[in-house]
């Protein structure tokens, strides 16, 4: 470049002024003046001569690895990911988070009315409310987490195609997120079971601690699987919402699991698939521990107040395979992570 | 000094998608349509870069030098070959930071330092200075879907320099912004060029390059058809019109300043 380019201060910018006389070769000015506009400026280089810089660390691939577990260990990320979905799901909307309670609600009314008063059959079930809300709860937490975390690579494919996050931070965060909804209704059972006059046993312990866990690792690992199948099959998050609403019949809470239990004789084969269902497996327990432990102190016990034989048992068996699955889960969202950004 | 990214024999292959939902997947099969089509991006690429150098990244159009940044960034996976960077790699690749349309400036501000791998108390500390240099006045609070481009731009642009990245990648960042601003940028990137930090910087503009950076890599068709001296790099991609025209600028900014 020329001295006198050279020479300017870096910020230094020409003003033109524009008067009278100064006609002529203006159109030679202007073409220049744009053609200066669209080039791209020239900064010459810093004098002194260059700091070396030591950067400590291996070398290694660029790309985010350390799967759930790294994930896990970014916690402010997580955090700003969980409040960016918190404000993405009800931006622009009236009640905004009370919906979050409001669809629950209306649910439970709608169960409680066709329950009690068209079908009348469950009358039977002690503390039926209790049984109903323990049950919505738990799908509700399993059904936000899908159907959120299915999405949740989708929605946010302007991060996932600039950004080299762990991919699997997205539907970790959308299951934080419905742990976070959730959590609210969690305090209100609890609070109405003590009301009602809660008590627990050690097979009540371990049942609510098996159930809870069960929820959330299967939960998980559902998400995980589907949202990176959504990236190539964006079909899947309408399955999602089938899935879910298909999940409140296939779970003991309108009725009670003695009813699925009656038939374990004449059609074992149905009462195997239903109990293989984990979250229904888990409602199992954490009825055991909510509800049951609500009527264990009145004494009040009918028929539809028994539990499976080997619930426990079935119990630790299941949470070892979800465990298995979450595992599968995080290999199949590897394979399928690698093309995510060229689909999006 | 010690090396800063190696790549090693990186091919990238693009799988085109013609059909997307099942539906249409199924007719195009009944009829014999090709379901899909490959592309190579980027074939046998490989060289090493050593920290603190400053690497000009030019080639036409679709000769795939984003494809390259977005390997070095870690956004996607090389097909064959390896990648292999080392410390905090930031920038922006593709006109664009990875930013969320829904959120406000300064929530996004936050993400993308987070995302880099910056503590919220990192954060905090370096949020005065990265506002001001993006100099975006109110709008730091309205989600960034209703920025102008070059507004966009500029927050993206600040964040990534200023998050004390090893390694900045350019690529046609400022395209957008306006004169001034492009020339902060430039004024940042030396500062920072100076400071030891590794960049890429990818341009068409030949005076430019030649005053950012120590070598230039060339992309034709995906192959690197060049790697070495900036001048003659910018030789072998044929630009000397170019030098001529920047020539003539020259001499009509001197002109210019007899004028005023
Ligand atoms: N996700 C994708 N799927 C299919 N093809 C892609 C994808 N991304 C890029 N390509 C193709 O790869 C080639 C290289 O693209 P790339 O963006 O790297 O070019 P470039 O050198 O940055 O061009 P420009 O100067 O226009 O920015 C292009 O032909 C583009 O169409
Ligand atoms: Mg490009």
């Amino acid at each position: 470049m020329s001295n006198a380019s050279d020479q300017e201060h870096p910020l230094h910018e020409a003003v033109i002024e524009e008067g009278p006389g100064r006609k002529p070769r203006g159109r030679k000015r202007a073409r220049r003046l744009a053609r200066k506009a669209a080039s791209m400026p020239v900064v010459p280089a810093i004098g002194e001569p260059q700091e070396s810089r030591a950067v400590e660390g291996p070398l290694q691939p660029p790309t985010a690895a350390g799967g759930l577990v790294g994930v896990l260990q970014r916690r402010w990320l997580l955090q700003l990911l969980v409040r960016r979905e918190m404000a993405k799901r009800y931006s622009g909307s009236f009640l905004g988070l009370l919906w979050s309670y409001i669809q629950p609600a209306i649910r439970f009314g709608v169960y409680y009315v066709v329950v009690l008063g068209l079908i009348r059959k469950s009358q039977s079930v002690p503390e039926f409310a209790l049984h109903l809300f323990c049950g919505i709860v738990f799908t509700h937490y399993f059904a936000e987490t899908v159907s959120g975390g299915t999405r949740s690579i989708w929605a946010n494919r302007s991060l996932v195609d600039r950004t080299s996050l762990p991919r699997e931070a997205f539907p970790i965060a959308s299951m934080l997120t419905a742990a976070l909804h959730t959590f609210p209704q969690l305090v209100l059972l609890m609070l109405v079971c003590v009301l009602v006059g809660w008590q627990t046993d050690l097979v009540g312990i371990v049942s609510g601690v098996l159930g809870l866990a069960i929820v959330v690792i299967f939960s998980t690992a559902v998400a995980l699987f589907f949202s990176a199948v959504n990236v190539y099959y964006r079909d899947f998050q309408n399955i999602v919402g089938t899935l879910t609403q298909f999940m409140h019949f296939m779970v003991p809470m309108m009725y009670p699991v003695t009813r699925v239990m009656a038939v374990s004789h004449s059609h074992p084969l149905i009462y195997q698939l239903y109990m293989a269902n984990p979250i229904a497996e888990a409602v199992v327990l954490l009825q055991r521990f909510f509800w049951f432990g609500s009527i264990q102190a009145n004494g009040e016990r009918n028929p539809s107040t028994a539990f499976p034989p080997g619930m426990l048992e079935r119990g630790a068996i299941t949470l070892v395979a979800c465990l298995i699955l979450l595992w599968f889960a995080q290999q199949a969202f590897t394979r399928l992570e690698v093309k995510f950004a060229e689909h999006l | 000094m010690a090396e800063s990214i190696v790549v090693d024999q990186v091919s990238k292959v693009f799988t085109m998608h013609y059909h997307r939902t099942l539906k249409q997947k199924a007719v195009a099969s009944l009829r014999r349509l090709p379901l899909n089509e490959t592309f190579k991006a980027l074939s046998d690429v490989s060289f090493t870069v050593e920290q603190g150098e400053s690497i000009g990244l030019m080639g036409l159009n679709g000769s795939g030098k984003s494809t390259l940044l977005k390997l070095i960034n870690g956004v996607m996976r090389p097909d064959t070959g390896s990648v292999l960077a080392r410390g905090r790699i930031a920038g922006l690749i593709a006109k664009g930071a990875g930013f969320h349309s829904q959120l406000t400036g300064r929530e996004n501000l936050y993400l993308n330092a987070a995302i880099m791998g910056l503590s919220e108390a990192e954060t905090d500390a370096k949020f005065d200075e990265i506002v001001e240099f993006a100099d975006i006045g109110r709008f730091l609070d309205v989600p960034v879907s209703h920025y102008s481009s070059g507004m966009f731009s500029r927050l993206g642009f600040s964040i990534a320099v200023h998050v004390d990245a090893d390694v900045f990648l350019a690529d046609e960042v400022l395209a957008v912004g306006d004169r001034p601003f492009k020339k902060k940028c430039l004024v940042k990137m030396q500062e920072i060029r100076q400071q030891g930090t590794t960049i890429f910087y990818v341009s068409h503009a030949a005076a430019s390059v030649r005053s950012m950076c120590d070598r230039v890599l060339v992309l034709e068709n995906g192959r690197l058809g060049f790697d070495g001296d900036v001048a003659e790099g910018i030789r072998y991609l044929h630009y000397d019109d170019d030098v001529e025209s920047d020539d003539e600028e020259s001499l009509e900014d001197e002109e210019l300043g007899a004028d005023i």
